[in-house]
């Protein structure tokens, strides 16, 4: 795919003689560059360098007059024993798989239908937008009433249609709660995901498809042989997109159980111990070790599309 | 072409998606139907207000007060009464409902030393983790503080020093059909949690076929700090202790374990299932939407059941809560100080703000349409506040309270209520006792370290 040449290696004795030309621009180019690295490193840079500093020392919230005291390694030591720290890992991992997965296949089964040409087609890829342009909090709340046990619309409708034979807490009971939450994130993520790969198939020349059918090549063949191979790089992107925002969620999760053991995400996890605890340092170095695991999944990404590129 | 199609489309997605939150948002505020009851009683005047105008007028403060009932209706109309009169302008921010949130609000205002927040509603366990912030009221309003309750005063001063005032001082009691109890052939209401689990039972079972949504008895089930105190009660109240007693961790026994144990078998018999994810709010709902024979709440959700347009106006009644077989009835202490934070720019004024807010004639204005426990002892006794109060009835308020551990804890008390919360709700959610409370006595003696 890639379509970019390696530039040719330049004779060290013309890149010299053109440097003199070549110096202003660049210097220019670099003082330009300079307010957006500043805000780069103001806005990025900073508050995570704090974050690691933070990480090795025993910051609390309301220290009142005891000054911070460096640590060292002694809050990872603690967060490598904290179980319920390894139960929030081991639960947003199932529910990254979880949702990604659902998503993913969905997302794509409605992006092949919304950029086939059928009648009302801009109002059906408008309308699928819905879900996803409703902010995650209020979302979570509409939910957690819907599927009340006494007053939601939910069960109502799964007893009336005979699906369900009684109410069912779907929020409270540990059994179904993954499941629900799981359920509003697939609800609300899956336009997004459509509206990525409808983009990697808006690019796929249309040509190629009529190629196919003139070659005899019938709908499905053509489905595994253009359309998935040439969509590959849009799946890679809505992939690690996703998979990074499902790692760090947090809003419904929270919505939905407060702060209860064994369902609670990462991230909320980490608030409770920074915010609600007043453990900074604990935090920090919880919010450190998210960040790492965040960065694995996209170096195993990155590296997957550069090996699937070449 | 193609392009500005979808943009335009996409404009439309954004505004559909904004009606729907805000009628989300809209269905939110039902209360607003319960404010004209409030809207009745005026605020009353602020002595002395031509003096603090020519000191202090036209200074601006912020108050973050009440979010919960008719709480942020009640401060919106006290801070107009004292801007009228006094000119210093307050702008009322309400809190977070849950008070875990908004005590974590507070801690960071305080630890960025901002001076965003004047004025304060803290709760009753946070003084001793906000004293080094807050300014010693006693020079200025410790007369006026005399004519408090002692005991919430006692846990208002820190080391000396009074860092808060006290505003309205809650406590849990038990709300009752009156109606139901009368149609199932009961002629008073539940002594002990047995007796109430019992009545609640038959009152759901009977009422079911005509309303499946029925539950016998709701409460505040959710991991949060509102089960900290539903969970202290029925210890309490089952001769259990008080989750800590003499700075030892004592929730680990026989006595505990039994009410737990009891409780969690009533989640989804007598209660909703859902009932582990409620709050103050659920429950009322519930309560007054006739969905409920039982409740477990603070007073403030008498006024909102007894307003025009409630299902269960003049249908239901309160009492003290139940006891288990070898306590007695108890009430978890709640209520709300109002603290000046030191990083405050107009702290005269606030105070001024603050003894305006804390006045007898604003606490009896507060117990009348908001139906909040005085602080005044003198207050709690009137009669026009007993009258639209039935709670304050000697019976009623002489019930032992009981504080949370807060004293044994100073800023670790809400990491500690956690570990208690978080696992009253495994129990309620089907853990066993006799594996969770250990698992919570461990912690809190690492805490407690």
């Amino acid at each position: 795919m890639s379509t970019v040449a390696t530039p040719a290696p330049v004779p060290r004795r013309r890149r010299r003689r053109r440097t003199k030309l070549q110096r202003r621009p660049t210097r220019l180019g670099w003082l330009l560059l300079v307010p957006a690295l500043a805000v780069v490193a103001f806005v990025a840079l900073y508050p995570l360098g704090k974050t690691v500093y933070q990480s090795f020392t025993n910051q609390e919230f309301l220290a009142g007059l005891e000054p911070t005291k460096w640590v060292g390694i002694d809050n990872y030591r603690t967060l490598w024993h904290d179980t319920i720290f390894r139960d929030t890992v081991v639960l947003t991992i199932k529910f990254t798989a979880i949702t990604v997965g659902f998503e993913f296949v969905l997302g794509l089964i409605i992006a092949l239908v919304v950029n086939s040409s059928f009648k009302g087609r801009g109002l059906m890829r408008a309308v699928m937008l819905v879900p996803w342009a409703i902010p995650t909090v209020v979302a979570a709340q509409m939910w957690k009433w819907m599927l009340d046990d006494t007053f939601g619309v939910v069960n109502d409708l799964g007893v009336r249609l005979h699906l369900l034979s009684h109410s069912r807490a779907w929020i409270s009971d540990p059994a179904t709660s993954l499941a629900s939450v799981c359920a509003v994130d697939i609800w609300k993520t899956t336009p997004f995901v459509a509206l990525l790969l409808l983009a990697g198939l808006q690019v796929i020349p249309n040509d190629l498809y009529e190629a196919a059918s003139v070659d005899g090549a019938n709908k499905l063949q053509q489905f595994w042989r253009i359309t998935l191979p040439l969509l590959r790089p849009a799946i890679l992107v809505t992939l690690i997109f996703r998979t990074l925002d499902a790692l760090r969620v947090f809003d419904v999760f929270q919505v939905f159980f407060g702060y209860r053991l064994g369902a609670q995400s990462m991230a909320v996890y980490d608030q409770s111990t920074t915010v609600n605890d007043g453990h900074v340092g604990y935090g920090a170095s919880m919010s450190v070790a998210i960040f790492l695991i965040i960065s694995l999944f996209v170096v195993i990404y990155v590296t997957f599309m550069r090996t699937t590129e070449e | 072409m193609k392009h500005r199609r979808l943009l335009v489309l996409a404009g439309v997605v954004g505004a559909v998606a904004l009606v729907v939150s805000l009628s989300v948002a809209a269905a939110g505020s039902k209360k607003a139907t319960h404010a004209q009851a409030a809207a009745a009683l005026q605020a009353p005047k602020v002595p002395n207000a031509a003096a603090i105008r020519k000191k202090y007028g036209g200074q601006k403060i912020t108050f973050v007060g009440d979010s919960v009932g008719l709480g942020h209706v009640r401060d919106t109309k006290l801070a107009k009464r004292f801007t009228k009169d006094t000119g210093i302008k307050v702008s009322v921010v309400p809190h977070p409902a849950a008070s875990d949130q908004s005590y974590a609000q507070l801690a960071r205002a305080f630890s960025s030393k901002s001076s965003s927040i004047d004025v304060a509603m803290i709760d009753v366990v946070w003084p001793g983790a906000f004293a080094p912030y807050l300014v010693n009221l006693k020079p200025k309003l410790g007369k006026q503080a005399k004519l408090h309750l002692g005991s919430i005063v006692a846990n208002d001063t820190i080391k000396g020093k009074l860092v808060a005032m006290p505003w309205f001082g809650d406590y849990g009691i038990l709300y009752y059909r009156t109606d139901l109890l009368k149609k199932y052939g009961y002629k008073a209401p539940p002594k002990t949690w047995t007796d109430l689990f019992k009545m609640a039972k038959k009152i759901q079972d009977g009422e079911r076929s005509s309303n499946p949504n029925f539950a016998g008895f709701v409460f505040q089930g959710n991991a949060y700090e509102g089960l900290t105190c539903n969970a202290l009660e029925w210890i309490a109240s089952a001769g259990g202790g008080h989750i800590i007693d003499n700075g030892k961790v004592t929730i680990d026994n026989a006595k505990a374990r039994t009410i737990l144990d009891a409780m969690s078998k009533q989640i989804g018999a007598i209660t909703p299932r859902g009932v582990t994810s409620y709050q103050e709010d659920q429950t009322e709902h519930a309560f007054d939407n006739g969905d409920a024979a039982f409740a477990r709440n603070w007073p403030y959700q008498y006024g909102i059941g007894a307003t025009a347009g409630s299902k269960v106006k003049g249908k239901f009644n309160v009492t003290v809560l139940p006891h288990g077989a070898a306590g007695k009835s108890v009430g978890t202490v709640g209520g709300w100080q109002l603290a000046v934070s030191k990083f405050s720019k107009h702290k005269a004024a606030t105070i001024e703000f603050v003894r305006y807010m804390t006045s007898p004639a604003v606490e009896k204005f507060d117990a009348i349409t908001n139906s909040n426990v005085p602080t005044i002892v003198s207050v709690a006794k009137n009669k026009a506040v007993v009258k639209a109060n039935p709670y304050l009835k000697p019976a009623i308020a002489s019930v032992p309270r009981v504080t949370r551990p807060a004293k044994f804890l100073g800023t670790k008390y809400n990491e500690a209520s956690k570990v208690v919360y978080q696992g009253i709700n495994q129990i309620l959610n089907g853990s066993s006792s006799s594996s969770v409370l250990p698992q919570i006595k461990a912690k809190l003696q690492q805490i407690m370290k």
